[in-house]
């Protein structure tokens, strides 16, 4: 191969796939047009748009509470996994514990009612200094767990996670133990009440939607390429002159700061952060809506949070309501045995078929399909 | 490792340990030796649990994160075989049998059809033990079941110097984590199927080449690395109490010993679950609230300075 061979080949973005399929081979040498710097705005992205600012007009203050709003914070937390994972290629199971501890930091040096620490300082500080802290704690995360790779990062997370869980747990003069932090409430501001229904969903769509396109502008910047290359062939990078581990350690720490804001937001959304909240059990859920979203795209993130909030609301209705875990591990199982990329790799795998039967050229299915592993 | 290093290491570990051992022996010598018995005892459970654990890793590169409802499955199943029996025995191997049947049901309807997906692997091992947990959950419920030890080892050892008495039951611990070290290091190093096992953990594919049923060591390997967490559920559960949550308590306890120690290595399960449990004991002995940051800190250490863990080789 000519140098000027290579030097194209750099230069073309790798496709995008999820992390949890097998080994990717020969992504470059594909035939593949140069990506737009912006992708064109499509009649169904302004639909949804439309949809998601219209929602609490026609919905109830349940549906745009308990299911709107919790979907755009959960999924603001995946979100950050789905950087990490699709992105970056680690999947760390500790971004709840970042999220965790940024709602912990939140009731301690703003308001809660706890009989551990709690300063009572203005929101703004308390939100400011919870997300300052949580990046730090996720950078320290991130240089512990980039010098393993696949399935060490999953374990050395889970490691932390379940570790941060019991000092949470065990430790009562600042984390008020098995109590928690009660009563973590939004502020009221210019007369509203952000608890309310309607002011909180439209803060959690502003943020998610501020992430999600942060994440999407990440992804084509010289970093966000970067990373994807290290995730293909971190060697390759190496010997190309690219600092891996310092890419690797700023991914967790941007996606540390994501999912700091979804956990601020999830900890106002419930009301209290416990123990409970850092526990194996929601540590391993956002790697459930994570992957049964989908990895490939960061919209996957918020479809995985929305089908896990609907089936938390409504498939134990028709179970048992105690055997919700039953119901989203088995779905879990399915998603994982049979899809290689969540709902989106099914998605992606529809629409190639569809392509074909509607007449488009046997390459455009073929390359689809291609991208679709 | 050079030898100066070592030597450094050595001193840098060592001396602080034996000024604490020192000090303690001189402030509170029945505390300090209990608390000694207390963590080996405990490093030896984590071990049964652990060596399981390392060998179906070091095979077949799975994280079989499911090893703590395994765990869970056998301590249940030993207690309702005691119940119904009163054999202890008969208890122990009904919870090895029962986790060995599940994870080789698990290798030849799952984990065969997707051979080299380490991390799918590892996602379907994640789904399968929310499953069982809540299973177990469903059918049990979550009170609290404990075992009575068998009447043998029952009542605690009197006439001991310095502690004068101590668990029989716990104190046995001890030997039974050896004898089980021991007969694993015998298998694996001189039994053919052992031979073959340490082949295909140094290279799957040749092992493959050279005519043996890779499949077929798989799964025994299998088999027994889930028979192991689950004969560590029946001596666990007279120890520590079955309830849900012990899973993540056991599986968390084997992912730090095997990262500590070296994944793959059963000398590096037994090295991590003497410190382990040491650490555990003395922490919870020594400075109660701070007993969970002290296991963090030496994996931090461990995993900055040697990230394969102690014994640990490159893969």
């Amino acid at each position: 191969m000519s140098a000027a061979d290579w030097r194209r080949a750099m230069n073309l973005q790798p496709p995008r796939a999820g992390a949890a399929g097998g080994p990717r081979s020969g992504g470059a040498s594909a035939p593949r047009p140069r990506r737009q710097l912006t992708n064109p705005v499509r009649v169904r992205h302004v639909l949804v748009l439309a949809f998601l600012i219209a929602y609490p007009w026609f919905a109830t203050p349940f549906f745009t509470f308990q299911i709107g709003a919790q979907s755009l914070a959960l999924g603001l937390i995946a979100l950050s996994l789905t950087f990490l994972a699709g992105a970056g290629g680690m999947i760390s199971l500790a971004q709840m514990t970042v999220a965790g501890l940024a709602g912990y930091m939140v009731a301690i040096f703003g308001t809660a009612a706890t009989n551990g620490v709690t300063l009572g300082w203005p929101w703004w500080l308390a939100v400011l200094i919870a997300i300052a802290i949580a990046v730090l704690a996720a950078t320290f995360i991130g240089w512990l767990s980039v010098r393993t790779e696949g399935i060490y990062t999953i374990m050395i997370t889970l490691a932390i996670g379940v570790a941060f869980y019991y000092l949470t747990l065990q430790n009562y003069e600042v984390f008020n133990g098995f109590q928690g932090e009660q009563k973590v409430f939004p502020p009221t501001l210019a007369g509203l009440y952000w608890r309310d229904p309607v002011p909180f969903y439209y803060l959690t769509l502003a943020c998610a939607l501020a992430g999600y396109l942060f994440v999407l502008y990440l992804l084509r910047t010289p970093f966000g390429i970067a990373l994807q290359g290290i995730r293909d062939n971190a060697r390759r990078m190496r010997a190309l002159g690219f600092n891996v581990t310092a890419h690797r350690v700023a991914a967790y720490a941007v996606a540390g700061a994501i999912a700091a804001v979804g956990g601020v937001l999830f900890t106002w959304y419930n009301g209290l952060v416990t123990p409970g909240s850092v526990g194996t059990g929601w540590l391993i859920n956002i790697l459930v809506i994570a992957v049964l979203g989908g990895m490939r795209h960061p919209i996957g993130a918020f479809l995985g949070a929305i089908v896990f909030v609907l089936l938390q609301n409504f498939a134990i209705d028709v179970f048992d309501r105690e055997r919700f875990n039953l119901v989203i591990g088995l779905v879990f199982l399915v998603i994982v045995l049979f899809s290689r990329d969540g709902l989106l790799g099914w998605w992606a795998a529809l629409s190639a078929r569809m392509s074909t039967q509607r007449g488009g050229s046997p390459w455009t299915a073929a390359r689809k399909r291609l991208y679709a592993r | 490792m050079t030898r100066p290093a070592r030597v450094v290491w050595t001193l840098l570990i060592g001396v602080p340990i034996l000024a604490f051992a020192a000090w303690a022996l001189q402030d509170n010598a029945r505390l300090f030796v209990i608390t000694l018995l207390n963590g080996l005892t405990l490093a030896s459970l984590y071990f049964i649990v652990a060596s399981g654990f390392t060998l179906v890793f070091g095979l077949m590169r799975n994280v079989n994160l499911a090893h703590g409802s395994l765990y869970l499955l056998g301590g249940y199943l030993g207690f309702f075989t005691a119940q119904f029996t009163g054999s202890w025995l008969l208890a122990l191997a009904a919870g090895f049998a029962a986790a060995a049947v599940v994870g080789l049901a698990m290798q030849v309807s799952i984990f065969r059809f997707m051979p080299g997906q380490d991390l799918r692997q590892t996602m379907v091992t994640i789904g399968l033990s929310i499953v069982i947990a809540d299973l177990l959950m469903w059918i049990i419920g979550a009170q609290v079941h404990q075992m009575s030890p068998p009447a043998v080892l029952d009542g605690p050892l009197r006439g001991l110097p310095v502690i004068r008495a101590y668990s029989t039951y716990r104190l046995s611990l001890l030997p039974i984590g050896i004898v089980i070290g021991v007969a694993l290091w015998l298998f694996l190093n001189r039994t053919r199927v052992g031979m073959m096992i340490r082949a295909g953990v140094d290279d799957r594919a040749m092992l493959a080449a050279a005519g043996i049923n890779v499949n077929l060591i798989f799964a025994t390997t299998f088999a027994i690395g889930a028979g192991l967490a689950g004969l560590g559920g029946v001596i666990g559960a007279v120890e520590l109490s079955m309830v849900p949550g012990e899973d993540t308590r056991l599986l968390l306890a084997s992912l730090v010993v095997v990262i500590v120690g070296g994944m793959g290595s059963v000398v590096g399960a037994a090295l991590g679950a003497a410190i382990l449990g040491l650490a555990e004991t003395y922490g919870l002995a020594y400075a109660p609230t701070y007993s969970v940051v002290f296991t963090f800190v030496i994996l931090v250490l461990v995993l900055a300075f040697r990230p394969r863990g102690i014994l640990g080789r490159p893969a």
